[in-house]
């Protein structure tokens, strides 16, 4: 078990690595002079010189691209145009509040999700299932930003139940477990919950209906076995594969959450992302897509090697 | 039309060796799969799955192989048609060498074919019948009329009529007329070798007998020669002039195939042979032929591989790896792998074997 | 040895003597006996005849407003749909608005469709080590959330439809790419296509006449169901203001715009998501149909 995750982890190395790469040139492919992307325009004349050394805008690429990494390694990711703060610093603040909104969302996505695939799964083709399947669909097909709006104008605008923005009370700016927070992460996460959970509605449900047809469930029915009984069989062959996708939809949450964070007003990593386009500040662009890049290899990564250890049927080598 | 066809295969300016001439030789075949490299650079674990072959197949015979499932019949098929290289192995058609200036692989691609066993994945699903037979004329230079035209004329050939046939998609033909399709197929390139890859063991017995008659005829028809690889021993007795048994990736006995089937030298051909279910209910298998596992391709066993199953086994047999001995019989060439049938092995059963008529 | 030729061969089932269906009119067959695919089909059908005739359809001027007359409700006498916050008619917004949504929508992958196919059946094809580079770069590309990746590219180009439009071929081509290749690698290695090398066929000729026919149909439907997923990634690139600007009417740029306005005039606010939700939808049934169409293979 070891080895494999050590060889899985030699073998994703050389993907981080280009997702690094990618990251890297993300400043190189805007047009301009790559040094209006990291310094105000009006900055003082010294400052350009010393940036420019410092990045080795005038050094080739492949130098440039180890000078950054280094710099990467050691924990610095550029400072913020904007605010003149270490992106470092901005993205970790911001992390945070993502990474809770993502898993609440996950996991409310996943526990429907599952639901509904289930159903569908046990009373195929039956009018529970096209049901169950067209829910799935609706969670796959809807614009969820849209979506987002939409439950604003209903339970804030209209009925007044929920905040419509914001992480806390008074645009506090993070979230916490509390009373006074509670309310304010229920639309966001709501919202962002119905694509985890189309896309796990619909994997539960195939996977289901595979391990059903299968001949060994027809043979533990022949021999008596209870429907709870198959139905426990069921949920442990599904179980690797679903955990997998869950995994995977959070990791997708996770990089994706901008634009429900930008109806939201939500202040994680996606909202960041929005205001680096916006003040085209392409240092806290560049450091929060490396950080989120990484935390979805790493996320694939862990979810390769617990599938793995789950399901006695793939190869260890 | 039907004249472009009529004996091409023994047409005398195609013969280039003569009759006396094999017209396929095949001497110390060797692959290996998989493996990995160990410290050394030599290779390990990897799987033998042919392991030293030699054979010989004359002009209008039909050679029988047989074994069972991982002995390396279908390997050898792949590797005699080029579709996998060997490792090592030398392959002569009608006396020249293949792959050699005298006889490049695309020559020999003219001069063999072969008909798989899977039916339906041997022919492309978005192809109509016509299209399939008529691709290999006419990736060889033949003018897409004249290509149609030729695959008609073999679909009636195989039984096919044409007019009712040509324009149908493989999933709308059953399997015995799949197969004949393949067959079509495989003589549309005039080819005079022809590997019959399990060809008919998908299929069920009446279609079964109705594609061997036809291969029969196609092989009179045609002048053709066939290497027949079957698990079946029965089919293999009624196609087959000359038989060749294997067992885990090498060749245990090679002769006709009337005195092998019915006077085996070779204890795992007569294993094999006893194994065949009988008719008689007053015949039954009592004890069964064979004993413990198929050993492993990977790992075979030291000496005669067979020697661990084997009920003759001698001391001799796990020490030295007995060859293909020497000539036994009278007519055609029958040779057999095994201690006891060589007097000079040590084998305490050697003498008294040779002393049988 | 025996030669019998007198078991006249079988030509049992006689079918009906017209010329066989191809493999795409029996699916195309099966997919018009679906009701929920069809209905779908019908969707977007009309949602593109009307954004292509929309000249013609459309009752007003997407571009002309009239500051008085702003953010109207549903079922107004001069607006049918209401008018948005500059006053404009938005059953016409929406009407032109589809063009520059479907367009950047379809477009992406369509030409991640061709690049990917090409690439993934290369790879898939040729196999060895060349496959194993090819892979491991679209994987790098992998390893990016897609929403992420659409960002990251559009942000660093720049707004813009055409920026927009590349960044999400790029978005799209690893799926695709990876999708080719498996299916090759699957086609490459049954026993067609051996016969036909053995038929002495150049590779060109093979992935021609055998292996492209049976690889394409799979990736093309796969692609069909990446449609959905580009249109809302196109329309939320324009909610952020990283796709089409102003005053362009398109459905994601439209939904930006009139957040404001939810307070005022809700359902009108909500009119362009619903728009992008129900082409979603309907080409999300379609792509489902058209696979279980395929699924069913004798």
């Amino acid at each position: 078990m070891l080895l494999y995750t050590l060889k899985r982890l030699l073998y994703v190395t050389p993907v981080a690595i280009g997702v690094s790469i990618v990251c890297f040139l993300l400043i190189h492919i805007t047009p301009g002079d790559p040094l209006s992307a990291i310094l105000p325009s009006d900055a003082p004349l010294e400052l350009q010189m010393q940036m420019r050394a410092a990045y080795g805008f005038d050094k080739p690429l492949w130098v440039q691209y180890a000078l950054w990494f280094w710099k990467v390694l050691h924990g610095d990711l550029g400072t913020s145009i904007a605010t003149g703060r270490p992106v470092a610093a901005e993205v970790l603040r911001a992390v945070g509040n993502t990474l809770i909104l993502a898993t609440v969302a996950t996991l409310i996505g996943f526990t429907l999700g599952t639901f509904f695939g289930f159903v569908a799964g046990y009373f195929r083709d039956s009018w529970l299932d096209k049901l169950a399947s067209f829910v799935s669909v609706l969670g796959v097909s809807v614009p969820h930003y849209w979506l987002g709006m939409v439950l604003v104008i209903i339970f804030s605008a209209n009925l007044n139940w929920l905040p419509p923005t914001g992480a806390g009370p008074d645009g506090s700016a993070n979230w916490r477990p509390d009373a006074e927070h509670l309310r304010y992460i229920i639309l966001p996460a709501l919202t962002m919950s119905v694509i985890p959970m189309g896309v796990i509605a619909r994997t539960v449900r195939a996977l289901v209906a595979d391990i059903l047809d299968q001949e060994f469930v027809q043979a533990l029915r022949a021999k008596g076995l209870g429907e709870y009984g198959v139905f426990r069989h069921v949920v442990t062959n599904a179980a690797p594969t679903a955990l997998a996708v869950m995994g995977l939809q959070l990791g997708y949450l996770l990089g994706g959450s901008i634009l429900i964070e930008t109806v939201f007003s939500w202040p994680g990593t996606g909202f960041l992302l929005n205001a680096a386009i916006f003040q085209r500040d392409l240092p806290l662009l560049q450091g929060t897509i490396l950080v989120l890049a990484m935390f979805f290899v790493a996320l694939n990564l862990a979810v390769d090697v617990v599938q793995t250890a789950l399901d006695p049927r793939i190869e260890r080598a | 039309m039907s004249a472009i066809l009529e004996a091409s295969g023994a047409a005398p300016e195609r013969d280039r060796g003569g009759p006396a001439q094999p017209l396929l030789s095949v001497t110390g075949l060797v692959k290996h799969f998989g493996g990995r490299r160990d410290w050394s650079g030599k290779r390990r674990g990897m799987v033998r799955a042919v392991d030293g072959v030699d054979l010989e197949i004359f002009k209008g015979e039909t050679l029988g192989i047989v074994g069972e499932s991982g002995c390396g019949k279908s390997t050898t098929a792949r590797l005699v048609m080029q579709i996998i290289r060997p490792d090592r192995g030398e392959i002569l058609f009608d006396g020249e060498a293949v792959g050699s200036p005298a006889l490049g692989l695309q020559d020999y691609r003219r001069e063999t074919q072969m008909v798989f066993q899977d039916s339906y994945a041997s022919l492309n699903p978005r192809l109509t019948v016509e299209h399939t037979i008529a691709f290999g004329p006419w990736v060889h230079g033949e003018g897409r009329r004249a290509a149609v035209a030729r695959a008609h004329d073999l679909l009636a050939r195989v039984g096919l009529a044409p007019e009712r046939f040509a324009a149908r998609y493989p999933h709308e033909l059953s399997g015995g007329q799949r197969q004949r399709v393949n067959i079509a197929r495989a003589l549309a390139l005039q080819p005079r070798l022809l590997i019959l890859d399990e060809a008919v063991s998908a299929l069920d017995k009446s279609v079964e007998a109705q594609v061997l008659n036809l291969l029969l005829d196609l092989k009179a028809e045609f002048g053709l020669t066939y290497m027949f690889i079957s698990h079946d021993l029965n089919v293999v007795r009624f196609m087959s002039d000359r038989v060749m048994v294997m067992y885990l990736g090498k060749a245990v006995e090679v002769g006709p195939s009337d005195v092998i089937l019915k006077d085996p030298r070779h204890p795992y051909t007569t294993a094999l042979l006893a194994s065949m279910p009988s008719m008689d209910p007053d015949n039954r298998t009592e004890e069964a032929p064979l004993f413990g596992d198929p050993p492993n391709p990977i790992d075979p066993p030291p000496g005669c591989r067979f020697h661990t199953r084997c009920k003759f086994a001698a001391p001799v047999c796990s020490a030295r790896e007995p060859g293909l001995g020497a000539d036994l019989g009278d007519d055609l060439v029958h040779r057999v792998a095994c201690h006891m049938a060589d007097p000079s092995s040590g084998h305490p059963g050697a003498v008294a074997a040779m002393e049988r008529p | 040895m025996a030669v019998l030729s007198d078991i006249r061969i079988d030509t049992v089932a006689p079918l009906p003597a017209r010329a066989s269906r191809g493999y795409w009119g029996s699916v195309l067959r099966r997919l018009m006996r679906d009701p929920v695919a069809m209905v779908a089909a019908g969707v977007i059908l009309a949602i593109v005849l009307a954004a292509a005739f929309a000249p013609f359809v459309a009752p007003g001027d997407p571009y002309k407003g009239a500051m008085l007359r702003r953010l109207k409700p549903i079922g107004d006498a001069f607006y049918w749909l209401g008018s948005d916050e500059l006053g404009r008619d938005m059953l016409t917004r929406l009407i032109y608005g589809g063009r520059l949504s479907l367009f950047m929508g379809v477009l992406p992958v369509a030409c991640a469709f061709v690049i990917g196919s090409t690439l993934g059946v290369f790879a898939g094809y040729v196999g060895g080590w060349v496959n194993m580079v090819v892979m491991r770069v679209i994987d790098v590309f992998y390893a990016f959330p897609s929403v992420l990746l659409a960002i990251a590219l559009s942000g660093a180009l720049g707004a813009g439809i055409t920026n927009a439009v590349v960044s999400l071929t790029i978005v799209f081509i690893p799926p695709i790419t990876r999708v080719a290749e498996s299916v090759t690698t699957q086609i490459r290695t049954r026993d067609y296509v051996e016969a036909a090398r053995v038929s002495g066929a150049g590779a060109f000729t093979i992935i021609r006449v055998h292996v492209l026919g049976n690889v394409l149909g799979p990736i093309f439907v796969y692609a069909t169901s990446l449609i959905s997923v580009s249109m809302i990634l196109a329309s939320g690139l324009s909610f952020l203001g990283l796709g089409s600007k102003p005053p362009e009417p398109e459905w994601g740029l439209m939904l930006n715009t009139l957040r404001t306005a939810i307070y005022v005039q809700p359902a009108v606010a909500a009119l362009p998501g619903a728009m992008i939700f129900i082409t979603s939808i309907s080409f999300n049934l379609l792509s489902d149909g058209l696979r279980s169409a395929m699924a069913v293979r004798a």
